[in-house]
């Protein structure tokens, strides 16, 4: 185990944890804002993906097939977000459906399960050829969106889906479509994990049908990850464009993790055991935490030595 | 200003769950009418709000408010006409924005939202000086979130936003039930503050029958999804707690009366 082959790696864990952590924020969209587990996720990535590599071989512009590749993501996001409010499919079932669909889609906007695109035949905004390049990239366009979302909730119609999210009835009392948030929060969430998409297939040079696949748990896990490292490092402060950026940074963390657990030894097969584990443990720590101040077996203890204090005082 | 008019609900209709919530509730409120609702458990009182609010379709019969037949309009767009407070106090408010983004939710109640900001200086001015009047130091803490206010102090807030806007009818449904006595008190006496000052037609829900008599101008008993009983200006001064117990049993529904709402 050379230490330096770790150390080499790692600007390649951060540009990936970077434009993963585009995904988290999506992620961070639906998971925290509006409180729905959205399972697009799985499919809008590869869907993103698809789109991007497919337009680019076809010779549109790089900019614009990465556009397109955040529509695509935002069509995922509408269509799970129909099903939920117009035809009250719940939300989990909603998103599971629309991943199936999509995988089958991706494979026809592919033709193919797999499509490769060269960084030497065209001008690809990020490759892993270029990781310092893809960093600095990467650092700009999650800066940009944190500063577009920061505005964006901070709106009246943000406001609204902060509302839905929280609280449907109090919204809907103050006159809010809670339906028409619903769908936009998925709009816009899966539009950036689109987007997410369409910068990874050019990143690691090629689309696959299964790019996708456990992407919600790597961005549930940069979400709880960046927010144990926010809270633990800001406190009070962290505000919502810090909550933001510390899910990209635990985006980042997590790749840089999975790298450390490769390098001891960890076969390439078992990281998405790893990181389901890591996500269980994340999840369950708050709770067990919680149980253990308010269980039955702690209150039995503290009555039991009640009873004995007291026994003891009468015995004195 | 509001017009029920013979409003029928029936729950899970068909199922051997179906429950008759309303049997055809008529009420007509005047503008300026503070009108209190009691009744036993489940005979109706909140189902009748619910079904001003919107919440559902009714199964028959219409409502107006302010002249406006708002019977097919879901509960979102019929929410310009209506301020609400809820018996939960987690109910009425989003615990996670602040003190003030819930009064700028409230502030555009019933009129479309845009990419302008969600809340303005000038906004948060105004509110400083809305939330002194509560004399609760909230207007200190108005980045606060939510969250973390008590009970008395979410429902008066919640008060506070229903009122924000003027609305046409103001629906209160046991919204101090929840509270301890003391709090209890004091949202009651600034409902009634609010109520008179901006001359609000309002809808009250209470457990208590002391309240409800001498709370505003017009007072509606409700049994088994009807009103039984229905009094207002002189003839509603002059009831007693012993009046409406026995009204109760005329209709056979001293059996859902408890001591609360008696003893208050
Ligand atoms: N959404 C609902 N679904 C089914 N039953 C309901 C619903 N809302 C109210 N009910 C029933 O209708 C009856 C009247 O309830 P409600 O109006 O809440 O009574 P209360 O007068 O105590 O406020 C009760 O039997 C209640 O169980
Ligand atoms: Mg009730």
């Amino acid at each position: 185990m050379n230490i330096m082959t770790l150390v080499n790696a790692l600007p390649g864990s951060v540009a990936q944890g970077l434009i993963w952590g585009i995904l988290a924020i999506g992620v961070y969209i639906t998971y925290k804002i509006l409180d729905f587990a959205d399972l697009t996720v799985d499919g809008s990535l590869g869907t993103g993906g698809a789109v991007a590599v497919v337009l680019i071989v076809n010779g549109v512009p790089v900019p614009l097939a990465i556009v397109c590749a955040f529509l695509a993501g935002c069509l995922a996001g509408l269509v799970t977000g129909l099903l939920n409010t117009l035809l009250g499919i719940p939300g989990i079932l909603a998103g599971i459906l629309t991943q199936l669909a999509l995988y089958s889609i991706n494979l026809d906007i592919m033709g193919q399960a797999n499509t490769a695109i060269n960084v030497d035949k065209y001008p690809l905004f990020m490759s892993l050829r270029f990781i310092p390049m893809t960093i600095l990239k990467g650092v700009i366009v999650v800066a940009l969106l944190i500063a577009v979302l920061y505005w964006f909730f901070g709106t009246e119609y943000g406001f609204t889906i902060r509302a839905t999210g929280c609280n449907s009835n109090m919204a809907r009392a103050q006159g809010i479509n809670t339906k028409k948030s619903t769908v936009i929060a998925l709009i816009l969430s899966n539009g950036l994990v689109g987007l997410a998409g369409g910068l990874l297939a050019q990143y690691q040079g090629n689309a696959d049908v299964n790019m996708g696949r456990g992407a919600i748990v790597i961005g549930l896990a940069a979400v709880i990850i960046g927010e144990v490292f926010g809270e633990l490092i800001l406190g009070k402060h962290l505000n919502f464009s810090g909550r933001l950026a510390f899910t990209a940074i635990g985006a980042i963390i997590y790749f840089i993790v999975i790298q450390i657990v490769l390098w001891l030894g960890l076969s390439t097969q078992n990281t998405k055991l790893f990181s389901a584990i890591v996500v269980a443990v994340f999840l369950a720590v708050p709770y067990i935490k919680r149980a253990s101040k308010n269980s039955f077996r702690a209150a039995a203890k503290k009555s039991a030595g009640n009873v004995n204090e007291k026994g003891g005082s009468e015995n004195a | 200003m509001l017009e029920i008019n013979c409003i029928k609900k029936t729950f899970n209709a068909g199922t051997i769950n179906e429950k008759k919530a309303l049997n055809g509730v008529t009420l007509k409120l005047e503008e300026g009418d503070f009108c209190t609702v009691i009744g036993g458990n489940g005979s109706g009182k909140s189902t009748t709000l619910n079904a001003v609010a919107g919440v559902w379709p009714v199964d028959s019969g219409s409502i107006k408010i302010g002249g406006v037949d708002v019977t097919g309009l879901c509960e979102h767009k019929r929410a310009k006409y209506l301020g609400r407070v809820f018996q939960d106090p987690m109910t009425g408010t989003t615990a996670t924005m602040e003190i003030q983004e819930n009064l700028a939710l409230a502030a555009r109640r019933g009129q479309s939202r845009s990419l302008k900001w969600g809340i303005t200086k000038q906004e948060r001015e105004e509110y400083h000086e809305l939330l002194k009047m509560l004399d609760l130091g909230l207007e200190d803490r108005m980045t606060s979130k939510v969250g973390l206010l008590s009970g008395g102090q979410r429902q008066a807030l919640t008060l506070l936003m229903a009122t924000l806007k003027k609305p046409h009818v103001l629906l209160l449904d046991e919204h101090t039930a929840a509270l301890d006595p003391k709090t209890a008190a004091k949202v009651l006496e600034l409902s009634d503050k609010i109520i008179s000052e901006n001359k609000l037609t309002a809808l009250m829900v209470t457990h208590n029958m002391h309240d409800a008599i001498v709370h505003g101008n017009k007072i509606v008993m409700m049994n088994n999804g009807r009103i039984i009983f229905e009094a207002s200006g002189e003839e509603k001064k002059k009831l007693t707690v012993e009046d409406l117990l026995k009204k109760f049993e005329e209709d056979g529904g001293a059996s859902t009366i408890n001591d609360s709402m008696i003893l208050g």
